[in-house]
């Protein structure tokens, strides 16, 4: 399977990365060389076979009842936070 | 000088004799790590003024009469665990400036048990690596020689317990990285059974294949360390409720009446000849300790590899999602907008590896490829699984290599990701079907170690424990020394 630079340039947008020119073509070649390998899939008998749900079988994702159990630390964690004022996170203007 | 005991058991005993106190053996260990980290970089951070506190208290509390088995015995933690006030990087750029808020679950388990924290280990960025060459903070090297790779995810936690430049070290393994690097180091790591030990705290990667567990020198050591880190938490979703026996109660059972099963499919052409003879030798040490010894096969182990790169790579991209230079992390500077802000501190804050995976992920998530790999990929990984299952019909454990090769020089097979993702051949089926799994050191290759790979059933720690420790009783490699840090 051989990716283009359209389908790269395509891919890290939908991740949200920025990609120097340089990068490109070095993913270009190594997700091409990925997705020949886990090509390799396609040959594996699985007709019938339920995909993977848990890694413990029989165990099935746990719930726990809907209560608040954290306390409100928000001045610590806006701590870590690259711009804050007042309580708020400060992000670029979204609506003009 | 020299390091002040082999193992955690004969620290914990000299404590308990008072031979040392924790603030001198705690001092010790540190000038240690302070005269390594030139030559090996395994430590991100050195905790050294709360460690000394910690050591202190420790001996307080011990001159108190309320000493366990594990106060006062120094440990490392891998930077992929959260410890309060403490920079805590997962060898990344993107949180090169971030002070954790919290304590992982297991961090504070074990200071509760009275270990003190030396510092935060070096490790592949956010642990997509097998080298330790794709951290942020430069490779670590490798004790036993230092041009070449320690392994990884794990390499900081590896390369300084085969240093002695620690006691044991926290770790986790999502397609190999406690084993490997503990293969490639000649020290012992053990990766317990998915949700065995919590994640709560521990900076995601692959969820459904992530593990805590711990590289230390003896599986005694291990047994000591693994119960306070094991056991049900309320906080990691995907941890499981099932009693923790004590690791070291059944350490010295006999292995009379253990089958052990040689999975053909480790034994394959990949395999190195001089570390084949050296699993073979291991495995004849295990028949004179009363076990038989038969042959199991596991034929869609071979696709074990092409699943992990769908599976581990999705479950990536969706975790690493949070990292957006809003909340936490990298921000660029002065961003035009808000798609440039989330696009630019993304590109400038992941390193070259973790940008590749969270494409591979992206891409096997998108609309239209879902079904063909990642669907398609989980359908083959409850194939790998039944597998195993099956194998541990006719056997108690398996056994096979950890790595088709002793350590490689650094550099090596940086310009080929698929070169590079196939060290983990051997290791990545057990986190698949989320078994556990130990390497042991077991011989020497060109002055390289060699490591063995015990894989059990779900739960079976306590057995592994035992093999291990037992043929640590009958052989010395655990105990052999890199000469430059003797």
């Amino acid at each position: 399977m051989s990716l283009t630079r359209a389908d790269i340039e395509n891919i890290a947008r939908l991740a949200r990365l920025e990609l120097t020119e340089a990068e490109i073509p070095v993913y270009v070649d190594s997700l091409s060389k990925i997705f020949a390998f886990v090509g390799e899939l396609d040959r594996a008998p699985t007709a019938g076979i339920d995909p993977m749900a848990h890694p413990m079988p029989g165990l099935a994702q746990r719930l726990r009842a809907d209560e608040v159990t954290e306390t409100n630390r928000r001045d610590t964690f806006q701590q870590n936070a690259p711009k804050v004022e007042a309580g708020l996170y400060l992000v670029p203007k979204v609506i003009e | 000088m020299s390091a002040p005991a082999p193992t955690v058991a004969a620290l914990a005993r000299g404590l308990a004799e008072g031979a040392f106190s924790s603030v001198e053996l705690t001092r010790a260990y540190l000038e240690r790590i302070a005269a390594a980290q030139p030559s090996l970089n395994a430590f991100i951070t050195v905790t050294g003024e709360s460690a000394l506190k910690a050591a202190a208290e420790a001996d307080a509390a011990r001159a108190a009469g309320r000493a366990g088995r594990l106060t006062g015995v120094p440990i490392g933690h891998k930077d992929i665990f959260c410890t309060e006030g403490v920079l805590t990087t997962c060898g990344s750029k993107m949180l090169g400036n971030f002070v954790s808020p919290y304590d992982a679950t297991i961090v504070s388990a074990l200071r509760a048990a009275g270990t003190v924290m030396l510092g935060k280990l070096n490790m592949d960025e956010f642990a997509m690596g097998s080298s330790n060459e794709t951290s942020h903070f430069g490779p670590v090297r490798n004790p036993w020689d230092t041009q070449m790779v320690p392994g990884g995810s794990s390499g900081g936690s590896a390369a300084s317990v085969a240093a002695r430049i620690v006691p044991a070290a926290t770790a986790t393994d999502t397609g190999g990285s406690i084993r490997q690097p503990a293969a490639l180091c000649g020290v012992t790591g053990i990766k317990p059974t998915y949700g065995r030990c919590s994640r709560y705290g521990m900076i995601a990667f692959a969820s459904s294949l992530d593990q805590a567990g711990l590289i230390t020198v003896s599986a005694e050591d291990a047994a000591l360390l693994l119960g306070p880190m094991s056991g049900f938490d309320p906080r990691d979703s995907t941890s499981v409720d099932s009693p923790v026996p004590d690791y070291t109660a059944t350490l010295g059972d006999s292995l009379q009446g253990l089958t052990i099963g040689l999975v053909r499919e480790f034994f394959d052409k990949g395999l190195d000849a001089a570390c084949e003879q050296r699993i073979r030798d291991a495995i004849a040490v295990y028949e004179k300790l009363g076990a038989k010894v038969r042959e199991v096969s596991c034929p869609n182990l071979p696709l074990s590899v092409p699943t992990y790169y769908v599976v581990a790579p999705a479950e990536c991209s969706s975790n690493l999602a949070r990292f957006d230079g809003v909340r936490f992390g990298h921000r660029c500077d002065s961003p035009k907008n808000l798609l440039d802000l989330y696009c630019r501190s993304r590109g400038e804050g992941f390193g070259a590896e973790v940008k590749r995976r969270i494409m591979t992920g992206t891409y096997v998530l998108s609309a239209g490829y879902y079904d063909a790999y990642y669907l398609k990929a989980q359908r083959v990984r409850q194939l790998i699984s039944a597998d195993f299952a099956r194998a541990f019909k006719e056997c108690d454990l398996l056994f096979g290599p950890t790595t088709p090769t002793p350590a490689f020089r650094i550099g090596a097979k940086c310009d080929d990701p698929i070169t590079m993702y196939l060290n983990d051949i051997y290791t990545i089926g057990a986190n698949l079907a989320g078994l556990p799994g130990m390497s042991i050191p077991c011989g020497f290759v060109d002055g390289l170690p060699i490591g063995l790979q015990i894989v059990g059933p779900h739960f079976s720690e306590a057995r592994m424990l035992n093999v291990a420790h037992r043929y640590q009783q009958e052989t010395d490699w655990h105990l052999k020394t890199p000469s430059a840090f003797a």
